[in-house]
């Protein structure tokens, strides 16, 4: 019996060498929902008069975060890869503090996922919200 | 008439500003981003690194490496656009590239990321137009390439918040 979806996309996400060099970590994955946590770390600050992460950073995450969200659909796509990602910047995220991002796969074509996501710090109100569109590898 | 100075001269004060705009940005460093400058017109070079993969199976770059090297080398450059200005006007002077007081840098508000085609395991270029730079706001659209300029393997769309004129890096 193939494993679960969420098993296979948790394997495929902690596989990412780029989501390793950004010490992400899975903190849900499940049923089309994904939540990874990027520890603060000063190699990733944007912006050195103020010590705040990088919005590149910020879309590294959403990226991968979104990708597993697709991954763990329960529709269980082979693989995936993002065709476009929008993010808007709310607020600048508190240095020294982790960013934890939570992305929903709401809906799924045969080709497509749709994908939606926020990332927040410590506080409550959101630092960045994102929208994609991820393509969907179905096995042959 | 004035003798102009010796290009020696004028690449290096021009060098040493880019220099400590790009040097002072710890992520651009983490990634491996270095840029290229050809007058007033700046080249992103993303040098190729394992850590820089998403897709190991393939292999391909990370689509949040592709978007972090876009959006850094879009803030560069209207950064570079502001500083060339002043720099050309004498408003900056960098006989002393440490104590040059750098403006803020500008506020990402969004940004739109395309995946053209998937990035390849080698280095790869980008290049801004900054296709509106207003007192407060700015628009920025950005192609990155790798072994052919035709065919952009990305790009994107960003917006930005523009530094007051009268803030620095120190915040003074």
């Amino acid at each position: 019996m193939a494993a679960d979806p969420a098993t296979l996309a948790r394997q495929f996400i902690e596989a990412i060498p780029h989501a390793q060099a950004l010490n992400m970590e899975i903190t849900e994955i499940d049923a089309g929902i994904a939540e990874i946590l990027m520890p603060y770390d000063a190699r990733l600050v944007g912006d050195p008069a103020t010590g705040v992460i990088a919005g590149g950073a910020v879309s590294a995450l959403m990226d991968t975060c979104g990708g597993a969200a697709v991954m763990c659909h329960p529709s269980a796509p082979q693989g995936t890869a993002t065709i476009d990602l929008r993010i808007d910047y709310m607020r600048s995220a508190t240095p020294g503090q982790g960013i934890r991002a939570r992305a929903e796969c709401y809906h799924v074509t045969r080709a497509v996922a749709f994908v939606r996501a926020t990332a927040f710090d410590d506080a409550d109100e959101p630092v960045a919200t994102a929208t994609g569109a991820f393509t969907i590898e179905r096995a042959a | 008439m004035n003798k102009p100075e010796p290009v020696q001269v004028v690449k290096k004060r021009r060098d040493a500003l880019l220099g400590a705009l790009v040097g002072g940005i710890p992520y651009i460093q983490f990634l491996g981003i270095s840029f290229d400058r050809r007058g007033d017109e700046l080249t992103g070079i993303l040098a190729y690194d394992d850590k820089l993969i998403g897709n190991p199976m393939l292999p391909a770059l990370h689509g949040g490496v592709t978007a972090a090297f876009l959006e850094l080398t879009a803030v560069v450059s209207l950064s570079w656009a502001t500083l060339w200005s002043d720099l050309e006007a004498g408003i900056i002077e960098t006989d002393d590239p440490a104590q040059v007081r750098l403006p803020r840098l500008p506020k990402t508000v969004d940004f739109t990321v395309d995946y053209l085609r998937s990035g390849l395991p080698r280095d790869a270029y980008a290049r801004a137009r900054i296709t509106r730079s207003g007192r407060r706001y700015a628009s920025v659209h950005v192609e990155g390439w790798q072994d052919n300029r035709e065919r952009p393997f990305a790009q994107a769309t960003c917006h930005f918040v523009m530094p007051r004129k009268d803030t620095t890096s120190d915040g003074a």
